[in-house]
């Protein structure tokens, strides 16, 4: 029996270009854009008629009618209909966190090739009934005469009426993640001008990497959108400068439109295989998964920021894998905002923060920023939520393979609920 | 695409009565090609001047494919098609021979029947008199397709001197549904290598293609064809026709490969997809092509440039991969797509008709390219004339009505006519055609 753990590589990927909420996508449903998305990355690998054993993905804002997304996306995509499908979610974490897995299965034998993904719309949200007015009905339908019926029918109100539409909040603090945001950039005390250039760094990369063709093969159009709607290569200091904050109070306030990522629609997947699979269909790896960390933060009861989660994952990870944090060519820290990188960036170099809530002897130190997020990320991208994973993964493998076999990256991405998911490829 | 009401309307009973009354076009519904279907309802006549040394490789051909072939026209007149070997004319005068052969049979010649004249090139003409005879079969196919009615086609075969054994994949071309807008043409056969395919059904049965500007219209029929015939397809084209594209490969089980082909690296990226991904590349297909119509008097450089740098240059581009060490494999085959207005010009195509035009010439020096005839790899152009495509459902009424009647099957072809031509010249056992421009035309007045 063969039981050794072997490596999972990281063939490719694909995306469409993710859409600004209520623009190119707003018709479409989570379902559509997955089942495009699997569509050209089928087309890339040639996958129509192949057999793929397992295709994970999943959606933050999701119907109750899609309880099988994935599956039902499978179904009506070019791959095979006795290809399997499950769905899992881990907020802004979906997509790294499902890639994990499906590697995990690989490196465990129990796949030889899956696909990893994640979908999000903003647009065509699910809209719920309000709880009170749920209750009733649910109560209606629990009673077994016609008169408790309408007892029960008769506790209606009409503002019952109105929609329960989801929040961007944190049901355990009613902050939206932006307003928690604030707090932790205002304690780092990062400045809106380290914030703006890091925004306008992310637009002039992504736009830079369009223009050489770096995403030729990483994206394929969807709905008449062929590069990412949120885009603005022309962006500047000077334009970023102009707009209004919007998250945190009065003279501190330092987070905007501009340094914060928008709501998004959008999808992406990464095809995953062992190396045997992959000669067999004539693939070359792009990279190699290495290894991945979950973290979680108490942010409700405990003084920790919202999205502070990757900074204690990424020390436990490098110290399983005996490597610092200079061990790396490029750092791909997903921009949630702005700041949410540069505080992490800050808390890695704090010598006291290290020590005291991380546990280490010395800081992790700093990274060269020239290699930090070179194709644009989020700010950029757009951010549908549990599609950010693949985008990241399927863009950083490209890298890695470009830079040569024996390179290194880190992917590292904040998760709403205080956690926290980072990864380490390699390239092939 | 733009409904053919008028090729509908004589299709009806009323129809049919006003068009023969008042003598108006009256096109048929082409016979068109499936893999099972026998390559022409029989029976063929086949015959011809003196020796007549390809009637019998011929006629073997045929019978080996179930084919009833016949010496002469048939008491009851009908026939499928027939083949006029007129190889062996020395002089004018045997010409004779041709007429006798093919005039009796042209009454009773089946709906989409066939007249397939077969040649040697005048240009290798040993006296005047052979000379002049090999030329006239020209003139004598060309008028012939032109008197031809109900979807029948007439083409002119030249075989080279030596080559008459590598005629198979012309003449069964030229019978079959594949040359249902084939008209008036004059293929010239030469020296090569054919292999026969394992099974006729699948002649392209492990080859593995690629097809530029393959996400809709003639590319993606292209595509279609070329994998119904066995081979697996690379889809290219523009990273922004990504979805169409994707639709394409998924629908022929191939693979999508984004890229624009007037990178510098185009070349580069295909051969290492086909390569790497697929093992191998036999077939490439120049297909990416774009128009930017304007009067030559308010064309700028840019329009000018953009042309001419899809259409043409950026083959030129290519080709230096796709035919370098580790591209295309010996006996691998390169066709073009060329277009009549390359032949005729079109008022307002200025640029299209040069980059066009440019293909034709590309193509013949290709062909006659030493190396790549040391190599067994063939180099052909297709050129279209009025394909019903969304290019040209654009076309205001008038003219798109005219541009379909003023051709001797008096109606537009099909995107898969003009696939099923490229498929042919894309298979192994046509290795010795090379060099030629195949209109696919309906036989169209334009150019002609």
């Amino acid at each position: 029996m063969a039981s050794t753990p072997r490596r999972a590589a990281i063939l490719g990927g694909n995306r469409i270009p993710f859409a600004r909420q209520n623009g190119a996508y707003a018709q479409a449903s989570n379902q559509d854009m997955l089942t495009a998305t699997l569509d050209g990355l089928a087309a890339r690998f040639g996958l129509a008629g192949e057999h793929v054993d397992e295709v994970v993905a999943g959606a933050v804002l999701k119907h109750s009618r899609d309880f099988n997304l994935t599956r039902e996306a499978v179904l009506g995509s070019a791959l095979v209909p006795t290809t399997a499908a499950y769905d899992l979610q881990q907020a802004c974490g979906t997509g790294l966190e499902a890639t994990i897995l499906v590697a995990n299965k690989i490196a465990l034998r129990q796949l030889d090739a899956g696909i990893a993904g994640g979908v999000d719309s903003s647009s065509d949200a699910p809209i719920a009934l309000d709880e009170g007015f749920r209750q009733t009905l649910l109560a209606a339908n629990r009673a077994k005469t016609p008169a408790a019926r309408a007892r029960a029918l008769a506790r209606f109100r009409p503002r019952q009426l109105l929609p329960s539409i989801p929040q961007n909040l944190e049901p355990r603090t009613g902050l939206s993640m932006g307003d928690h945001m604030a707090i932790t950039t205002a304690r780092w005390a990062i400045t809106r001008e380290a914030q703006d250039e890091l925004a306008a760094a992310s637009h002039h990369n992504l736009a830079a990497a369009y223009d050489r063709g770096f995403l030729d093969d990483l994206v394929t159009p969807y709905l008449g959108l062929t590069r990412d709607a949120n885009l603005r290569p022309g962006t500047s200091l000077d334009k970023l400068a102009m707009l209004k904050p919007v998250f945190g109070r009065g003279e501190g306030a330092t987070m905007t439109a501009g340094n914060s990522t928008p709501l998004t629609d959008g999808a992406s997947a990464v095809l995953l295989a062992s190396e045997d699979w992959a000669a067999a269909h004539g693939l070359a790896p792009l990279a190699f998964f290495v290894d991945g960390q979950d973290a979680a933060v108490d942010y409700v009861s405990g003084d920790e920021g919202l999205l502070m989660a990757p900074v204690y994952a990424v020390p436990r990870l490098l110290a399983r894998q005996g490597l610092t944090l200079q061990d790396f060519d490029y750092y791909e820290i997903h921009e949630a905002f702005a700041s949410t990188v540069l505080v992490t960036l800050k808390a890695w170099e704090d010598t006291e923060f290290c020590a005291t809530r991380l546990g280490l002897d010395a800081p992790l130190g700093s990274i060269d920023r020239a290699r930090l997020n070179v194709n644009g990320s989020s700010l950029a991208a757009g951010h549908p939520f549990a599609a950010t994973g693949g985008r990241i993964v399927a863009s950083l493998a490209k890298m890695l393979h470009e830079r040569g076999p024996g390179s290194r990256g880190l992917i590292s991405i904040c998760a709403a609920g205080g956690q926290g998911v980072v990864a380490i490829l390699e390239g092939a | 695409m733009a409904a053919d009401l008028y090729g509908d309307l004589v299709r009806t009973g009323l129809g049919r009565k006003v068009v023969s009354s008042l003598h108006l076009p009256n096109p048929v519904r082409l016979r068109r090609y499936a893999p099972q279907a026998p390559l022409i309802e029989g029976p063929v006549v086949v015959a011809g001047h003196g020796a007549a040394p390809l009637a019998s490789p011929i006629t073997s051909m045929l019978t080996s494919s179930a084919i009833d072939v016949l010496g002469e026209v048939p008491a009851d007149g009908r026939v499928g098609a027939v083949v006029a070997d007129l190889s062996a004319a020395e002089h004018p005068q045997d010409l004779e021979s041709l007429r006798a052969v093919v005039s009796p049979a042209l009454k009773g010649l089946a709906t989409c029947g066939r007249v397939i004249v077969v040649g040697r090139p005048p240009q290798a003409a040993s006296t005047a008199a052979q000379s002049a005879a090999r030329q006239a079969l020209e003139g004598i196919t060309r008028s012939i397709g032109k008197e031809l009615r109900r979807g029948a086609t007439a083409n002119l075969v030249l075989v080279a001197e030596g080559a008459d054994a590598n005629v198979d994949a012309t003449i069964r071309f030229l019978l079959s549904g594949r040359s249902a807008f084939v008209s008036g043409q004059v293929v010239t056969v030469g020296d090569g290598q054919p292999s026969q395919p394992a099974d006729w059904a699948r002649p392209l049965a492990g080859r593995v293609a690629v097809v530029t500007g393959a996400a809709r219209g003639i590319g993606a029929s292209i595509a279609e064809v070329l994998a119904r015939d066995g081979a697996t397809v690379v889809a290219v084209d523009l990273p922004a026709a990504g979805d169409a594209l994707a639709s394409v490969a998924n629908a022929v089980g191939g693979t999508a490969l984004q890229v624009d082909v007037t990178a510098a690296d185009a070349g580069r990226r295909i051969v290492d997809h086909a390569t790497t991904r697929h093992g191998r590349l036999d077939i490439v297909v120049h297909n990416a092509g774009i128009t930017r119509d304007k009067l030559l008097v308010n064309t700028d450089a840019a329009r000018w440039h953009s042309v001419l740098d899809v259409n043409l240059m950026s083959i030129l581009r290519m080709n230096e991969v796709i035919l370098g060490d580790g591209g295309l494999r010996d006996g691998g085959h390169l066709v073009l797509v060329a277009s009549v207005a390359g032949i005729a010009g079109n008022r307002g195509q200025t640029s299209y008709a040069a980059s066009k035009a440019g293909v034709v010439g590309l193509t013949r020096a290709l062909g006659s390219d030493p190396r790549l005839r040391d190599r067994g790899i063939t180099v052909n152009a297709v050129a279209p004339g009025f394909i019903e495509t969304e290019m040209t459902a654009r076309i205001p009424l008038g003219t798109r009505e005219a541009g379909r009647r003023l051709s001797s099957l008096q109606q537009g072809g099909l995107p898969v006519d003009v696939a099923e031509t490229i498929a042919w010249l894309s298979q192994d056992v046509n290795a010795g055609v090379t060099g030629n421009v195949v209109r696919v035309c309906g036989q169209s007045l334009l150019g002609a």
